[in-house]
Parts: C-alpha cells; structure tokens; sequence
C-alpha cells in the first residue's frame, strides 16, 4: 500500500491529489448525493417547489409494469449479448490458437471492433437492416422473411443485440486467446499421448481452465450491456417501437432528460448504482483475474 | 494449441478463421461501398456490394459541408476537430491527475491518506450513465454547457487509471527512493526523474485506451452541447440518421461513420500490443 521509504509529511501530497479529488467531489459525489436527495422527493407539476415523498419513488417503480418489464428486458438483452459475444469469441480464439502462422495477424483482423464508437456501430448495422434499403434486409426478403425493426419489436431486439456483441466479440477474443496461449502446452501432450482428440482436450482441458477468464468476462460484458450499449440504442432504435428496446439506462434518459420526471428519473438512477455497486464488488471479490500475457 | 500435425484440421482452422475476419468486416465493407457511390444510387434496391467511383466528391462534401440532408449541416473538419480536443484533453487530464496521484498515496504519508484512496476508489463504481441528470445539473450550474471544458472536465476523473499507476509504482524497487535520497533528490525531482521514465510504456498503454474512450464518447457531448459548432463526429451522426427517416443520403452517412471510426481504429491497430497491455493492465 505504502511504500516502507517514502516522504516525510508535507503539504505536498494534499496538492498532488488535489486535483483527482476536487473533479470526484464535483462531478461524482455531489450529483450522486443529489440524485439520492431527488429520488425521495417529487416535483410539482409546474417545476415550482418540491415535496418529500419518501420511499414513494421508489414504491412507484416497483408498481410500474413499465420499469419492471424495463428490468426483466435488461437482464434479457445483457445475457443474450453475453452469451453470444462470449460463445463467438471463444470459437474464434479457440480457432486462432490452434494455428501457428499468422495468429498475431487474425488477431489484428479481429480485435479492431472494440475501438468502434457503440453509435457508429448502431449506424453500420442499421443501414444493413434499413427495411427499404438495407442490404441485409434485402437478403432476407428474397428467403421470405419481412424484416422491419421500425415496427417489429423482437427484430429491433435482435437488431441491438447483434449489434452489441459485434462490438464485444474484440474484447473477449483477446482475454480468451490470452488464457489460452498461458495453458503450458505439456498439458496438452500429455493429454494428446493418452489418446485425446483435439475436441476431447478442448472440452476437459481448454475450459475448465478458462473459467476464471470466463467469469471475470461475464461480468464485464454485463457491465457493457447494461451501461455501455446507449449510444447503440439511441442511434437505433431509441427504445422503440413501443419501449421494445428500452433498456434501464436508456429509460434514466427517457424519463429524465425527454419525460422530465425528475423524481423518478433520479430514483431509477438510484437503482441503477445500486446495480453497479453490487456488479464492482462481485468484480473485486470474486473474480480472480489473472490472464498472463507473454 | 496444436500438439500433433494435422494438416486438415490446420486448414479447417484457416478456413474458419478467415470466415470469422470476413464476417466481422463485413459491416465496415457495406459502409465503405455506400461511401463510394451517389445519393441516386444509394436509393436503388438492390444497393451495391461493389465499391463506386465517388469516394472523393463524398469526402470533400462532408469534409467541407458536412450533412446536407439537415439544417444544422456541420462540417466534418470541425466535428473531427471537436473530438480531437475532447479525446486528447480526456486521455492526457487523466493520465496526468491519475499520475500525481498515485505518487501521493504510495510515496507519502500523510493524514487522510486512505480517505482520499477510497474517495477516488467510489469514482471507479459510477459510469456517468447511472447519474446523468444530476452531472448535467452541475455542469448547467457551472456554466460550462457547450465548452471543450464541459465536455472533457467532468470525464477526467477515473480510479481505473490511478488504480494502474498504483499498482505500477507499487513494483518499484524500494532502492530506487532510497539511492534517489542520497544524491539528495527531493519528492518532485523523484518524481520526474525515475518515476515518469519507468511508467512510459504504461502511460502510452493507457493513453491507447482511453484516448479510444474519450473518442468514442457519445451521452455526454449530447448532452452538454447544444450548438452545432461543439459537435462532435460521433454525436453528429445520430443527428444524421435522424435526418435520415426523411431523406436518406447514405452515402454521406455512412462515409462519416467510417470517418467516425477511423482515428481510435488506428490507434488500437498500430499500437496493438500497447493498446492489449492496457486492456489487460486497467480492467476497463
């Protein structure tokens, strides 16, 4: 923590962290305390004055078939972003590992979503779906299928989640093919004498041996899909149609910044870093991340 | 990893691997064929899978005009500029306040010293996307709506990078201070001269990300700016395709997408292993 030779006490060290502190208390701490303060009051109708309402914020979310549908669509699209960014980058790394020419270069060719802004990603992939242009989406039409995310609910979804794990794919490409190439490949010839096949060693020897990764990359593409993926939502959809693709963050927006309902915005908000708070601690305390780069 | 040679399955890995490069570009290649074509062409079903000759008149029309399907057409030189300066002053601010402050906590001892460590650390636990409306609150009150100020400012505080400069400085062997302290070097002389020069390669590891992060930034600069000559290219281009649901100039869209996308891609390409040690030293 401290190192055992350091300097002596001085006004030195309060300067130097200064300028870290002054930018957490402004914008970090006093606008969460204040979204704490607004979350148990309500604004009159007219923006003139306020009431404490206590809980009733709260207790209004909790009620509202609205938020709650907003809740269980979340958990929805972060786990199917999860799953397939996850599953795709593992068939990719796995792929990747196995050749010895020109893995470095398929890694060049695959990381470089990851620096696509979630907005510009949400462009790309809605000019593929536009249902009048789209190329995609002329594709689809000629195997029969009527594609039109303006108007179809479950295909915006599936729209924002394809969207959402094409970015994905980069980042948990890399920490799998780096867990991967620190597997000692003795492990793997000792396996190989005994008769394994290469699909028997990627299932008894690759994954068990990947879980920590793994995990640590459930909770981080969670991470991404609940906070992360507005810009692709905004540029897509907008929540639409009819609040398909309204994730909670997306909804903090909506009702704060276009419905201006301050309270519940600031209650949603509330919720919310409670969600990130209990996603950081499982981050620090359960998630060994140790992926060795060599 | 391979063990035993099997010359189908290597091919069969090739195959697939190129497959998955393909399929993953496949979005930029669509973008970068209706960058190259006319407003006419890109209104024709099917629409082309095949580049066209007007890559050049797209990029002077954007570059100098910018989106002329919208009234508020601003021109890319300046969106790119707009998110220059936001990128670079979000990517160098942190480095720097992370920096100072990870000297202070690990080099000195002083009273409050473990609050402020765990002041800093609360930061790493709120993305500005759980509490916009207070941030924005704030930054009203302060007058710094529409000001390169208000869009980097409130973005430069991160545990993530004081975390990994911590942890840098916690592997410096306690000799360096010590030997540092006989030739009569004070804290800042320290500073500079040993510290800085060992944590290069993670300072441009982390200038790799998080000029991507400032670059890529998108709720915020929404918010905080509210005229056209504060914009910046990736928030231009939801006004773009807002414009687009009446006259869709594709072509000129999906030419600034690539734009969009183009600085923080090259960045990550060319530095590829400072950008992977950055990725893999900061967590996020």
């Amino acid at each position: 923590m401290l190192k055992r030779s350091h300097f002596q006490p001085s006004l030195l060290p309060y300067l130097l962290v200064a300028p870290q502190i002054l930018i957490t208390l402004v914008f970090f701490i006093w606008p969460a305390l204040q979204a704490l303060y607004e979350s148990f009051y309500i604004q009159s109708a007219f923006g003139l004055g306020t009431t404490f309402v206590g809980l009733e914020n709260f207790v209004d979310l909790w009620e509202d078939p609205l938020y709650i549908e907003s809740v269980w669509r979340t958990f929805m699209f972060s786990g199917l972003v999860a799953i397939l960014a996850m599953s795709l980058a593992l068939l990719f790394a796995a792929l990747a590992d196995r050749v010895i020419r020109g893995a470095m270069t398929y890694r060049t060719l695959l990381i470089w979503p990851y620096a696509v802004a979630p907005a510009v990603a949400g462009a790309l992939w809605i000019f593929m779906f536009d249902p009048t242009l789209g190329i995609v989406s002329y594709a689809l039409d000629m195997v029969g299928v009527d594609w039109n995310q303006a108007v179809n609910g479950t295909q915006a979804m599936a729209l924002v989640i394809m969207a959402a794990a094409w970015k994905q794919i980069a980042y948990n490409f890399l920490f799998f093919l780096a867990g991967m190439q620190a597997i000692p490949p003795s492990v793997y010839e000792a396996a190989a004498i005994d008769g394994a096949s290469p699909m028997r060693r990627f299932w008894n020897i690759t994954l068990p041996l990947l879980a920590p990764t793994t995990f640590f990359l459930l909770v981080m593409n969670v991470v991404y899909a609940f906070f992360d993926t507005f810009g692709i939502i905004d540029a897509m959809t907008q929540g639409g149609p009819a609040n398909a693709t309204e994730i909670l963050v997306y909804k903090v927006y909506q009702d704060g910044f276009v419905g201006l309902d301050l309270g519940s915005s600031a209650a949603q908000s509330v919720v919310l870093m409670f969600i990130v708070i209990v996603l950081t601690v499982v981050q620090f305390k359960f998630v060994e991340k140790k992926v060795q780069y060599s | 990893m391979m063990v035993e040679r099997r010359p189908m399955s290597d091919f069969l890995a090739h195959a697939g691997l190129i497959v998955s490069v393909l399929l993953i570009a496949f979005p930029v290649w669509v973008a970068f064929v209706a960058a190259t074509h006319d407003a006419t062409r890109m209104t024709q079903v099917p629409l082309p899978l095949w580049p066209g000759d007007h890559l050049w008149e797209n990029l002077k029309t954007v570059f100098l005009t910018g989106y002329t399907g919208s009234s508020a057409g601003v021109p890319m030189w300046l969106t790119l500029t707009n998110s220059m300066v936001m990128a670079l002053s979000i990517a160098t601010g942190k480095i720097i306040i992370s920096l100072i402050a990870a000297f202070a906590v690990v080099y000195f001892r002083f009273p409050f010293r473990m609050f402020f460590f765990w002041l800093i650390f609360v930061t790493l636990m709120l993305p500005v996307e759980v509490r916009i409306l207070p941030t924005y609150e704030v930054v009203a009150n302060l007058g710094m709506l529409n000001s390169y100020a208000g869009l980097s400012i409130p973005l430069i505080a991160s545990a993530t990078a004081t975390f990994m400069f911590r942890q840098v400085f916690l592997t410096i062997p306690e000799e360096m201070l010590e030997s540092a302290r006989m030739d009569g070097a004070g804290p800042l002389r320290f500073f500079w001269d040993i510290l800085l020069p060992l944590s290069r390669t993670n300072i441009a590891a982390l200038f790799v990300i998080l000029f991507t992060y400032g670059w890529n930034q998108y709720l915020w600069p929404l918010l905080v700016t509210t005229e056209p000559n504060m914009t910046t290219i990736v928030m231009s281009i939801r006004q773009m395709l807002a414009a687009a649901e009446q006259s869709p100039q594709w072509n000129l869209i999906m030419m600034t997408s690539l734009l969009a996308m183009l600085p923080p891609l090259l960045v990550v390409v060319v530095m590829q292993r400072l950008f992977v040690k950055g990725l893999t030293e900061t967590d996020k």
